[in-house]
């Protein structure tokens, strides 16, 4: 079964830890929570787990189609109030309960101090290709 | 089985194909079939004459795509008739593959791919798994370029800029997935300086052969960026230097100055140098100044004042960022950097950040946002 996992640059529910931004961490404090998502990964790619992860810059904006003969409609750049998506792991695993388990690892990765960051992710079930097969 | 010698042959083949009579498009899919056979029965029964080999079977194999064409439109078609001579071998077919595969109405990306596959003999599951795209989106995009060909003679005159363009785009996508794009590179620029004699060519060449001698040094062991004045010199490949270093020197005597030089130029002034302190920065400023005259590039212009930040002290780099567009990409990361060159650690680190919101891939937008909490630590240790 496949999941997304998705990490917020904002939004979701109250932090559980209020940690500055990264720039304002200790540099070692940085590299430790670079190490740890690269291993993360490198342990899902062990276990047969990983299928691709992608990071997105903060920049962007929304687009809609505007009428026949007239340039899209963009709005942006995001507000800071908005939900903005930070980037996504997809994992294949056995069911939900280890999908949950997967992301709990993930949002322990370590801020200031070496804490975990106890970051929310956003944890969403793929719908499967075809039907199942019943009786 | 020597895959990149069996990769050698693919351009020769193609021209041999067309040579015969056939259109590009299907004698460069005739041949892209032949290598993907090669690859699986090379291994274990290699042929004696790997060429012939190659040319027998994408012979047949777009003499069963003509057949199969002209059946389906109930004629004939005359060129399935007879096997004509093989012509004498023209040294020109490659280079002119080159200039046909980066033909100035394709898309950079078009471009580059067709070249990977016609003039580079790389499989379109190679070429897909480099560029991180699915294998049936890079066979689309490399049979959309070749419609786009269609029609066109293959001994015109090509556009050797363009070429050079192709090839630099491909050696800066360094390496994901089993091909190693910047060593590919290199192979097809070192093939087309034999094929063509220009000192631009050697120029790209030389640019390439320097960039890469300092890979390694490049990114530590947990893959992070290591900037050029915390390099570990030591692992700077001094052969692939001294190559590159001659080659820039052979064409620089001919006095035909242009962009992929001067780039090497400062690439070799680099190499050359035990330290960024003991680096000759009045030189790469100079040759700033004539890349500058060459290109008129923005980006160039950005780079040379972060060298004049060296040569002439960060006030006289931060004079001449004034005189850059604010808009670059980099723009940030260098006026940052001059910031904590002349002593303003606080502009500095809220630079740092800034520029790590506009990083345009994720080692650089790790190693700025490093580099903002480095210079804040400084100021709160």
């Amino acid at each position: 079964m496949k999941y997304l996992i998705l990490k917020h640059y904002r939004g979701g529910p109250a932090k559980a830890v209020d940690y500055p931004p990264a720039d304002q961490w200790k540099p070692e404090e940085w590299d430790a929570h670079i190490q740890y998502m690269r291993d993360f990964v490198t342990r899902l790619q062990e276990t047969g787990e990983f299928v691709d992860e992608q990071a997105l810059a903060p920049g962007g904006a929304f687009v809609r189609y505007d009428g026949e003969g007239r340039p899209p409609v963009t709005d942006g750049p995001f507000a800071e109030t908005k939900d903005l998506i930070a980037g996504w792991c997809v994992i294949d695993v056995e069911s939900w309960d280890r999908a949950v388990q997967l992301a709990g690892e993930l949002s322990a990765a370590p801020g200031p101090g070496g804490a975990p960051l106890r970051e929310w992710l956003e944890v969403r079930p793929f719908y499967g290709v075809s039907a199942p097969i019943v009786g | 089985m020597n895959e990149s010698l069996l990769r050698d042959l693919v351009p020769a083949v193609i021209g041999i194909l067309v040579r015969r009579g056939a259109d590009f498009a299907s004698a460069e899919d005739a041949v892209q079939e032949a290598l993907i056979r090669a690859l699986g029965s090379w291994p274990d029964d290699p042929p004696r004459d790997p060429k012939g080999w190659l040319v027998t079977v994408a012979w047949n194999r777009f003499l069963d795509a003509v057949r199969a064409e002209a059946s389906r439109r109930t004629r004939e078609l005359a060129v399935a008739a007879e096997l004509p001579p093989d012509p004498a071998p023209a040294t020109d077919d490659t280079l002119q593959l080159y200039f046909l595969c980066a033909h100035p109405t394709l898309p950079q990306d078009s471009a580059v791919a067709l070249t990977l596959r016609a003039v580079g003999g790389l499989t379109t599951r190679q070429i897909a798994a480099a560029y991180l795209v699915p294998e049936a989106t890079m066979a689309q995009r490399i049979s959309r370029a070749k419609r786009r060909l269609a029609g066109l003679p293959l001994d015109q005159p090509g556009d050797l800029s363009t070429v050079l363009r192709v090839l630099y785009l491909v050696f800066n996508e360094g390496y994901s997935g089993d091909i190693d794009l910047a060593t590919e590179a290199i192979r097809l620029t070192r093939q087309l300086a034999a094929l063509a004699d220009e000192p631009e060519i050697a120029g790209l060449l030389a640019l390439m052969l320097l960039h890469h001698a300092r890979r390694a040094s490049r990114t530590d062991s947990g893959g992070r960026l290591v900037p050029l004045a915390e390099q570990d010199r030591s692992l700077w490949d001094t052969r692939s230097i001294a190559e590159g270093v001659a080659i820039l020197q052979a064409a620089l005597a001919r006095d035909r100055l242009g962009e992929y030089q001067a780039q090497a130029a400062i690439a070799a002034l680099h190499a050359d140098a035990p330290s960024t302190s003991e680096t000759d920065w009045a030189q790469i400023v100079e040759w700033y100044d004539e890349l500058l005259r060459l290109t008129g590039s923005p980006v160039v212009r950005l780079n040379r004042a972060v060298a004049v930040g060296e040569a002439n002290g960060p006030q006289a780099g931060l004079a001449a960022l004034a005189a850059t567009d604010p808009g670059l990409p980099r723009y940030a990361a260098a006026s940052a950097y001059l910031h904590e060159r002349a002593g303003d650690l606080e502009r500095a680190a809220e630079l740092y950040a800034e520029a790590s919101h506009a990083a345009t891939s994720v080692p650089e937008r790790d190693h700025l946002t490093r580099e903002a909490a480095r210079v804040r630590h400084l100021l709160r240790p």
